[in-house]
C-alpha cells in the first residue's frame, strides 16, 4: 500500500551510495545463516552482503526474521549454521561486545538507553578504547584519562548537536520521548565511529518532522561514507534512503533489487506490500 | 559521666564506620553495578577470619596464629575476600539478579558453616580470641582508646570514600552503570560486561573483607555467630536507607541504621526485665524494617539517592549555542 504510492520523483532522490559499485569490499558478509528456535527456523539459509559506503534496506512482513538476522550479525544470537564476516574477519563465534572492533555497530528496534544516566553520559558510553574504562588506569594514569575524557566530551557534544539533543544533555535518558531515544541511540553508536551500522526501524513510531530529521541524518552519515543496513517498514523512507533492498519472508531470501524493482515484484507485493503494484 | 558518654559515642561511631566500609563495598556491587549480593556476611567473615589467623599469637588448638602486624591482617583479609569474591564471581557472574542472589546466599552459609565446623582452622563455635587491637597500649584509658580508634577508622573510611568516589566518577564507573542499566546495550557498544561485573564484585568483596578484619581487630574477638544472615540484612538496610548509588549515602545509612540498632538495644535492656530481653531483641529487627519501609515510601531512592551527573570530567554545563 505504501510502496504503491511511491512516485518516480522520490525514486530519483535516492542517493548514489556506492559509486564504485561491486568492486568495493564487503564490510558485512554473511553466508548460509540459519537460526533455529525450537521447531522454528527463524532465519533459514540467508546470505547478505553490505559493501563499503552502501545503504541496503532489509524489508519483509512481521516475523520474517529481519531482527533475528540483525541479532545474528550483531552477535546477540549465535547462528545454528553459517558464517559471518565483518570487515574481513570471521566473527561467527565472537560475542556481541567484540563486533564493534570490526567496525560494525547496531541500534535496537526498541531503543535501549541507559535510563538513569544522562543523555550526555549515554553518548559518552559509546566511546571506544577509553583508557579510563580500565579500573586501575583511573588511579595510575589520571592525567591521560582526563585528557581522553575531555576529547570524548567534545565529540559527544558535537554528536548531540548532530541529532539535535544538545539542550537535553543533562536530562536522564528515561525522560526522552520514543523518537528522541532513537536519536540518542544513533548518537551513542556514532561515538564508536562505526564503518557500518545496523539500523533497526529508525523511523518506527516517529512523528513526521522527526522522521524527516532522522532520514536526513542517515543520509548525512551515508554521504560521509558509513555503510548502513536498514530494517524499515516505511517504504517511503526505504526508497529515499536505499539503493538496494533485500526482502525476507518466513526466514528466507525472497527478492533483492532497487526499490523500484522491489515494489513491482509480484512475489514481494504478494508477501509484503499487499494490493496491486504501482 | 560526660566522659563515659564521649567514649561510648566514640565506640558507637567506630562500629558504625566499620559498617560504613561494608556498605561502601556493597554500593560498588549493587549501587553501581546492580550485582545482587545477598551473601555480604560471608565476605565479611572471610576477611575477619583471615586477618585474625594472620595476626593472633600462636595457638596450638588451631591453625596459626602467625603473629603478624595488624596492617598485614587488614591487607590479608581484604585480599582474601577479594579473591573469594573473584572466584565466586567467575562462577556466577553470568547469572541474572535473582540467581546471583541465591548463589551468594549459599556462599555465605557455606562460609559460616566452615567457620563453625573447621575447628582446626577457625577455632569452631568458640571463635578466635586475643585478636590484637589497634592502640591496645591505651586500653586502660577507655576515652583515649576510643578516640584513637575512631580517628583511625575515620581516616580509613575517608580514604576508601575518596577511592570509590574516584573510581565511580570515572569512565570505569560510567560503564559499570551502563552494564547495570542495560547489559545488552552495553555489549553492543563493545563493553566487556562480564569483566566489568567481575571487577566490581571483587572490589566490593575486598572492601567487605577489609571491614570484617577492621571489626575483628576493634572488638578483639570473633565467632561464627557474628556472621549470620542478619548482618547481610543490616547492611542492605543501611544502603537502601542511605541511598543506593551514592557513596555518601552509604556512609550516612550505615551510621543511621546502626544508631537505630544500638539505640533500640539500649532501650530494650532498660525497658524489659532480663528474662524477656532475648525475645524483645526481635524488636530491633522490627524497627529496622519499619525504618526501611518509611524510607522506601517517603524517599524511594534513599535519603541521598544517586546523583544525576556522576562523571567528574563533565563538570561544566553545556553552553547553549556553542558549536
Amino acid at each position: 500500500m505504501i510502496g504503491a504510492s511511491l512516485s518516480d520523483a522520490q525514486m530519483q532522490s535516492a542517493p548514489l551510495t556506492d559509486p564504485t559499485g561491486a568492486t568495493a569490499p564487503s564490510l558485512i558478509e554473511a553466508h548460509g545463516l540459519v537460526k533455529v528456535f525450537g521447531g522454528l527456523r527463524a532465519v533459514d539459509n540467508m546470505s547478505i552482503a553490505v559493501r563499503k559506503g552502501e545503504m541496503v534496506g532489509l524489508i519483509g512482513p512481521n516475523g520474517a526474521g529481519k531482527t533475528t538476522l540483525f541479532n545474528l550479525l550483531a552477535g546477540s544470537l549465535a547462528p545454528t549454521h553459517g558464517t559471518i564476516t565483518l570487515g574481513g574477519t570471521d566473527v561467527t563465534r565472537h560475542g556481541p561486545d567484540r563486533r564493534i572492533r570490526h567496525g560494525v555497530g547496531r541500534t535496537f528496534q526498541i531503543p535501549r538507553p541507559f535510563a538513569q544516566m544522562t543523555v550526555l553520559e549515554n553518548v559518552l558510553a559509546g566511546g571506544q578504547n577509553q583508557t579510563g574504562e580500565r579500573m586501575w588506569a583511573n588511579l595510575l594514569r589520571p592525567a591521560r584519562v582526563a585528557r581522553e575524557e575531555r576529547a570524548l566530551v567534545a565529540k559527544a557534544r558535537a554528536l548531540l548537536d548532530f541529532v539535535t539533543l544538545s539542550a537535553l544533555e543533562n536530562q536522564p535518558a528515561r525522560t526522552l520521548s520514543g523518537g528522541q531515544r532513537k536519536l540518542l541511540e544513533l548518537a551513542r553508536i556514532l561515538m564508536a565511529d562505526p564503518q557500518a551500522i545496523l539500523l533497526d526501524e529508525p523511523a518506527a513510531g516517529v512523528n513526521p518532522s522527526l522522521l524527516e530529521l532522522i532520514i536526513g541524518r542517515i543520509l548525512d552519515l551515508n554521504r560521509a561514507g558509513t555503510s548502513i543496513l536498514l530494517i524499515e517498514h516505511n517504504m517511503d523512507a526505504v526508497a529515499r534512503l536505499c539503493s538496494r533492498v533485500v526482502v525476507m519472508a518466513a526466514g528466507r531470501h525472497l527478492a533483492a533489487g532497487s526499490p523500484a524493482e522491489i515494489t513491482r515484484d509480484p512475489a514481494v507485493v504478494d508477501a509484503y506490500l499487499g494490493g496491486a503494484p504501482a | 559521666m560526660s566522659l563515659e558518654l564521649v567514649s561510648y559515642g566514640a565506640f558507637f561511631l567506630t562500629m558504625a564506620l566499620t559498617f560504613a566500609i561494608i556498605c561502601l563495598g556493597l554500593n560498588v556491587q549493587w549501587g553501581q553495578t546492580g550485582l545482587f549480593n545477598v551473601g555480604v556476611a560471608g565476605f565479611v567473615a572471610a576477611g575477619a577470619y583471615v586477618s585474625a589467623l594472620l595476626t593472633t599469637p600462636e595457638d596450638a588448638a588451631r591453625l596459626g596464629g602467625f603473629g603478624m602486624p595488624i596492617a598485614a591482617g587488614w591487607l590479608g583479609g581484604a585480599l582474601a575476600s577479594a579473591a573469594l569474591s573473584f572466584m565466586v564471581g567467575a562462577l556466577t557472574i553470568r547469572l541474572r539478579a535473582d540467581y546471583l542472589a541465591i548463589a551468594t546466599f549459599g556462599v555465605a552459609v557455606v562460609v559460616q558453616l566452615c567457620a563453625l565446623n573447621l575447628e582446626a582452622v577457625t577455632g569452631g563455635p568458640f571463635g578466635v580470641g586475643f585478636i590484637p587491637r589497634p592502640f591496645a597500649g591505651t586500653a586502660r584509658n577507655p576515652l583515649s582508646f576510643g578516640l584513637l580508634n575512631l580517628g583511625l577508622l575515620a581516616a580509613l573510611v575517608a580514604m576508601l570514600y575518596l577511592l570509590v568516589e574516584r573510581l565511580t566518577r570515572s569512565p570505569w564507573g560510567r560503564v559499570l552503570r551502563a552494564v547495570r542499566e542495560d547489559e545488552a546495550a552495553a555489549l553492543a557498544l563493545g563493553k566487556n560486561a562480564s569483566r566489568l561485573r567481575l571487577q566490581a564484585f571483587a572490589l566490593g568483596g575486598g572492601m567487605m573483607g577489609l571491614a570484617g578484619a577492621v571489626q575483628a581487630h576493634f572488638i578483639g574477638f570473633i565467632a561464627p555467630d557474628n556472621y549470620m544472615p542478619m548482618l547481610t540484612f543490616q547492611v542492605w538496610a543501611m544502603l537502601i536507607v542511605g541511598g543506593s548509588g551514592n557513596n555518601r549515602g552509604a556512609i550516612l545509612g550505615a551510621v543511621l541504621v546502626w544508631a537505630i540498632w544500638a539505640g533500640s538495644a539500649a532501650l530494650i535492656s532498660t525497658l524489659f526485665p532480663p528474662a524477656e530481653q532475648a525475645r524483645a531483641a526481635a524488636l530491633q529487627i522490627v524497627l529496622i524494617g519499619v525504618a526501611l519501609c518509611g524510607v522506601l515510601l517517603l524517599r524511594p531512592r534513599g535519603i541521598m539517592g544517586e546523583e544525576q551527573i556522576v562523571s567528574r570530567h563533565v563538570g561544566k554545563p553545556h553552553k547553549a549555542g556553542a558549536p
